[in-house]
């Protein structure tokens, strides 16, 4: 199995944070807005570099996105940043409205994604978001899993014209995927080949997704792990070719079952080529507090549920 | 050369027609709010707004206008129109499928005049301040005008945006609230009482600029210079704009019931005899 190596652990969101710093630099049309939350967005450097284009809206995350709309008309290209249940639960129908139905070049940008969020609990931990935005029409829908792969999302994302929502988190996770890797919207990434099964894996799942494929050698299964960062637009090509090949797939991401990336999978399967799925996600229920390894494990979203779904879904190819 | 106060008088008897027969030919739409913001577009696009020939986007270099109660689209399409956004022919369109002139104002069909969808409430003004914002980026020196309904003033958003604007000294916005005292349910003391909207926004550390006669042009067009006068002194500016849901139609006047009611045959007859151009009418 190809090898990959934690070059040393880091948060997504500091990736966000450099990302920013960097398209500061050579993006003058780029301007960020926060909603009283720079130290956890990291925006802390983008903020001292470029004051006149940073804007502290306070803690009033509807009228950041209508502000981040409007910022648009004049040719500038926003950034929000706030928590992922700030960006997208609370400010729904501002998004759908101002940003979506009317075609504005905004950025919603998300941290603290998921359970692993932590000791702050489910009201803050929201596992509904891909699923809200994924079914906004024209909206882009990227879930990124390592530092590394937030930077170049972020610097990507000024270079896409629409509205985009960019997922991250706030835990300290291995950073494993080259500093140089090109961001290609859309694209899948294929992170090993095998024959056995499908493994398609996104945000911080990515890298129990490989670990649960060196696990699976040692048994002798041979398992394809492919990182889908961007969910909407959907690279059906790979997964397509993938299944194809391996017969079975199992998803995994950060996320509730409902509406997240297995979601939109199956959907692509059932219409094109039924296939036996087994879903590594949250079971449509709300998180709770306690570290981001006791969360993982209690909701099942780590290399050893991966592993045991593998098995499931094996068991079921005909 | 801006259009004297008898072409705009005449304008506005023009733009009361569309908006009745517009709502009438497909039974449905917003005639009350529409009627009674005819004079204060019709001044804003004729005599009050800087605006460059043609029409774009980004609106650079031009004084830009956005409706926050998107549901007064007839009005908003008319004087668009009018104004040489897109062939007045087109209003003949409103709210059929495959048109450009849907229910509420939307960018979707690049309908040329329109930066923003509007339509669910309160969001107007927060994306008013952006683009006031970008402007400022821009060194680009004209002023964002906005409408929004006084129910509209319920929804929370409207206050992020109020508190927002004056903390952060955006100062080219001239945001109008058109004080006609109703919303769906009855009068907007019946419904949510919001008491004294210039003690409020004053509060909020705004400007503000009474209008009291919203629906007479001179009135109007001496309101809206001082409110300009008043920019780009580090407060935002509010003008509340008192006007008669309805005005112009006798029937429609002094009561919430035309809100979202489109006229019968015999009542667009008469509402029509109520507002005819002795020197011609120009009907799409």
């Amino acid at each position: 199995m190809k090898k990959y190596t934690n070059t040393g652990s880091k948060d997504t969101r500091s990736g966000f944070g450099v990302g920013m710093a960097e398209l500061g630099q050579k993006n003058e049309n780029v301007v960020a807005l926060c909603a009283d939350l720079i130290g956890s967005l990291k925006f802390d450097e983008f903020k001292k570099n470029h004051p006149e284009r940073f804007f502290q809206i306070g803690i009033a995350e509807a009228n950041m996105i209508g502000i981040a709309a409007g910022l648009t008309i004049g040719g500038k290209i926003p950034f929000t940043g706030t928590f992922a249940n700030f960006s997208t639960g609370r400010v729904y129908d501002q998004i759908r409205q101002s940003v979506a139905y009317s075609e504005k070049n905004v950025k919603i940008c998300a941290s603290h994604a998921g359970l692993t969020l932590g000791e702050d609990g489910a009201t803050h931990q929201i596992l509904e978001d891909i699923g809200l935005m994924k079914m906004l029409p024209g909206m882009t829908v990227i879930n990124t899993c390592d530092h590394n792969q937030t930077k170049a999302a972020t610097i990507a994302l000024a270079d896409h014209h629409g509205p985009a929502y960019l997922r991250f988190g706030r835990p300290v996770v291995p950073n494993f995927t080259p500093a140089d890797e090109p961001f290609v919207i859309g694209k899948a990434i294929m992170l090993n080949e095998g024959t056995d099964v499908t493994i398609v894996a996104t945000g911080h799942l990515v890298w129990e997704a490989l670990i649960a494929a060196e696990k699976l050698e040692e048994k002798g299964i041979s398992a394809e792990v492919i990182n889908i960062h961007t969910i909407k637009p959907l690279d059906e090509e790979a997964i397509l070719k993938s299944v194809a090949k391996t017969g079975c797939i199992v998803t995994a991401e950060e996320h509730n079952y409902l509406g997240g990336l297995g979601e939109s999978i199956a959907g692509v399967l059932a219409l094109n080529n039924p296939t036996p799925q087994e879903f590594v996600a949250v079971k449509d229920t709300f998180g709770e507090s306690g570290t981001p390894e006791q969360l993982m494990e209690k909701y099942k979203l780590n290399n050893q549920a991966i592993v045991e779904a593998v098995e499931k879904v094996m068991a079921r190819k005909k | 050369m801006k259009p004297n106060t008898q072409q705009l008088n005449d304008l506005i008897i023009q733009v009361r027609r569309d908006i009745l027969r517009m709502v009438h030919a497909v039974n449905s739409g917003h005639p009350g709010g529409s009627l009674g913001c005819t004079e204060f577009l019709v001044a804003l696009y004729q005599n009050i707004m800087e605006r460059k020939e043609g029409w774009d986007m980004d609106g650079i270099g031009e004084d830009l206008f956005f409706l926050s109660n998107g549901h007064i689209s007839p009005v908003f399409y008319s004087v668009l129109a009018r104004s040489g956004y897109f062939p007045v022919s087109e209003l003949g369109t409103f709210r059929l499928l495959n048109s450009r002139l849907q229910g509420h104002p939307t960018t979707h069909d690049h309908l040329p005049g329109v930066r923003i969808a509007s339509g669910s409430l309160g969001q107007g003004l927060s994306v008013a301040l952006g683009a006031a914002q970008a402007k400022k980026l821009n060194n680009d020196k004209h002023i964002v005008y906005t409408l929004h309904g006084d129910g509209e003033l319920q929804e929370g958003q409207n206050w992020e945006a109020i508190m927002y604007a004056s903390a952060k000294g955006v100062d080219n916005i001239i945001a109008t609230v058109d004080l006609n005292g109703k919303q769906i349910d009855g009068t907007t003391d019946e419904v949510l009482c919001m008491g004294s909207l210039r003690a409020k926004f004053e509060a909020f550390d705004w400007e503000v600029v009474e209008i009291t006669n919203g629906n007479d042009i001179e009135a109007i067009i001496g309101g809206m210079a001082e409110a300009k006068a008043r920019t780009g002194k580090g407060k935002p500016v509010c003008v509340l704009l008192h006007t008669e849901m309805g005005n112009g139609v006798d029937y429609m006047m002094h009561s919430h019931a035309w809100h979202g009611k489109a006229p019968n045959d015999e009542q667009l007859a008469n509402a029509l005899g109520q507002n005819y151009n002795t020197g011609g009418n120009s009907d799409y």
